[in-house]
């Protein structure tokens, strides 16, 4: 969580990661952030996240991306 | 035909009933959209204003399209707003163009009476439920000619101003005509449009789908950060013509997008506003065989475009496209530096000429005159050309190959950015005392680099973005404590671009 709670930062500073709840509905990931995200997500997890993945639900928050990255991570 | 409204007028009598324009909530019919623009353009001339500046600050909703001809039926010109632009740069492009009046939509309210002043704000459901007075607009229309203004765009401009593109009616309709029939737009062909109102490319999918009696459906932006429901949504809208900017284009190839889903009706795929990479061209047209795809090249100052090319052969992809021939009836030149024609696959600089070319920068007399010259070619009679400012040649072929800006301007993700314009907002910044945007091209990232007593870069990154839109925000921030200088004094920009992984 930690290291998620680190690229996010990287992304977009100065949003408090851990108690956001919204993420796509406040505006603070735009579908630029999306695209570097899903890319460093892949890059620092060995995951492979396809468009089957990037739907609203996953990147709602941190703990949404959290349980998604640990199911690829399982898969 | 001399005004944009006929062209709405030509295709309402011919498809009243038929859907034009729609976005996720809602959607209006041809007769609709011209009760409506009627209704706007006689609240406009309630104001006794004629051939005015008309600001809009609208989100990318029917709405705004709705209000971008009103202004046009009521005898004035628009100009679009970015609703999500700091106020302070719609005060720059307020001081420029002195709008008469602004019209906005409920949630842009209290934006527009922040940076409007003593400007009229006029709320777009009053002026939309306003009572059609036929004679007063007709009137109107009849001492207008074509080549009155029908919207100014504004681009960023050097010296921290944006300049404001002058374009006239009779350049939107002779470049309408051009772009329908090239790539045979029809009352069958449904934009999915991605581009905003502000920026030149929407001008294409827009006027040509009033132009022809087809319909234009704005893709919301958040669906392109979720591609499965971007191809449910074309696939719902039946959308068959797309025009969009590599970027997004790239979004949908990065993600391998069309390997998990199917555009069912896509048979148009055009591009233009940046360099479009062959590699993931190359993924589109293995997705989609059948379709057209054409890369259109242009400034905002010919219209939108004035060169393109029709992709005729296979491309590997390290390769560069070719930006094509000119458009028909919009000519092109290369002048080298020494003022003569390039010849044999020279590089020089692109000239336009042509109906298609805008009337000058509003209020802005010295860029005019230094961008919209005298055809150095011709010594006979007044003839104005304009100089891109882009450094092009031939290939073999005869195709034009785009090689560079001219200048340190640069384009990111579409948009036409001056780095001397990111210096200038950030300079501007408390305990920031000098700095310098660089663009690495290669990672299509821009990097602003500053000196001074701020250690926080975070709180610089808040900071500009206050002052800037989003798009010409840098991706990285870095301090370094002391600036480096070239041999002539100058910041040593070269070294900041080479090193700034290092600092």
């Amino acid at each position: 969580m930690e290291q998620l709670i680190k690229i996010l930062e990287e992304i977009k500073p100065g949003v408090d990661y851990k108690t956001e709840t919204d993420l796509i509905g406040n505006k603070i990931l735009d579908s630029l952030k999306i695209v570097q995200l899903v890319g460093e997500l892949n890059d620092e997890f060995d995951i492979e996240i396809t468009p089957i993945d990037i739907v609203p639900e996953n990147f709602k928050n941190a703990e949404t991306i959290y349980a998604m990255i640990k199911r690829l991570e399982d898969e | 035909m001399k005004n944009i409204i006929e062209m709405l007028e030509n295709s309402a009598r011919k498809y009243p009933d038929k859907q034009v324009f729609s976005d996720a909530d809602r959607s209006v019919t041809y007769s609709e959209l011209l009760n409506r623009v009627y209704s706007i353009g006689s609240c406009i001339t309630d104001l006794e204003i004629k051939k005015a500046p008309v600001a809009v600050i609208c989100e990318r909703s029917v709405q705004n399209l709705e209000i971008m001809f009103g202004v046009l039926a009521g005898g004035c010109f628009y100009t679009v707003i970015d609703s999500e632009m700091p106020a302070d740069r719609i005060k720059t492009i307020f001081d420029t163009l002195k709008p008469s009046a602004v019209i906005a939509s409920d949630s842009c309210l209290k934006k527009a009476a922040e940076v409007g002043g003593n400007i009229k704000v006029i709320e777009y459901g009053k002026a939309a439920s306003h009572r059609t007075e036929m004679t007063k607009l007709l009137r109107m229309r009849s001492e207008m000619i074509d080549t009155d203004p029908a919207y100014v765009l504004f681009t960023s401009g050097s010296t921290g101003v944006p300049k404001g593109a002058v374009v006239s009616h009779r350049s939107v309709i002779a470049y309408t005509k051009w772009y329908a029939d090239t790539f045979d737009i029809t009352e069958n062909t449904v934009f999915g449009s991605q581009t905003p109102f502000y920026f030149s490319m929407s001008v294409s999918d827009v006027y040509s789908t009033i132009y022809t009696g087809a319909e234009l459906t704005v893709i919301p932006k958040t669906l392109f950060s979720f591609p499965m429901k971007l191809i449910e949504f074309m696939n719902e809208k039946r959308v068959n013509t797309i025009y969009w900017v590599p970027s997004a284009l790239g979004i949908i190839a990065n993600w391998k997008v069309l390997d998990y889903g199917n555009l069912k009706y896509i048979n148009k795929v055009l591009f233009a506003g940046e360099v479009m990479p062959v590699k993931q061209l190359n993924y589109w047209r293995k997705k989609l065989p059948d379709a057209m795809f054409a890369n259109l090249f242009g400034p905002t100052e010919t219209t939108d475009i004035c060169t393109y090319y029709i992709v005729d052969r296979e491309f590997s992809d390290g390769e560069s496209l070719p930006i094509g021939r000119h458009c028909d009836n919009c000519d092109v030149f290369i002048l080298k530096d020494d003022g003569t024609l390039a010849q044999n696959g020279e590089e020089g600089e692109l000239y336009a000429r042509g109906s298609f070319l805008a009337s000058g920068y509003f209020n802005n007399p010295e860029k005019t005159a230094s961008a919209f010259v005298q055809n150095p070619l011709n010594n006979s009679y007044p003839e104005t050309v304009y100089k891109t400012g882009d450094l092009v040649r031939y290939n073999e072929n005869g195709e034009l190959i785009y090689i560079s800006r001219k200048d340190f301007q640069i384009k990111h993700m579409g948009y036409r950015i001056e780095l001397g314009e990111i210096d200038a907002a950030a300079v501007a910044i408390s305990e920031v005392s000098s700095v310098a945007a660089v663009y690495d091209k290669e990672n299509d990232s821009i990097v602003l680099i500053y000196e001074g007593g701020q250690k926080d870069t975070e709180a610089v990154f808040n900071a500009l973005s206050l002052k800037l839109p989003k798009y010409m925000m840098p991706q990285k921030v870095i301090r370094i404590k002391s600036m480096p200088h070239n041999a002539n004094g100058k910041t040593d920009r070269k070294w900041l671009l080479e090193n700034y992984k290092n600092i």
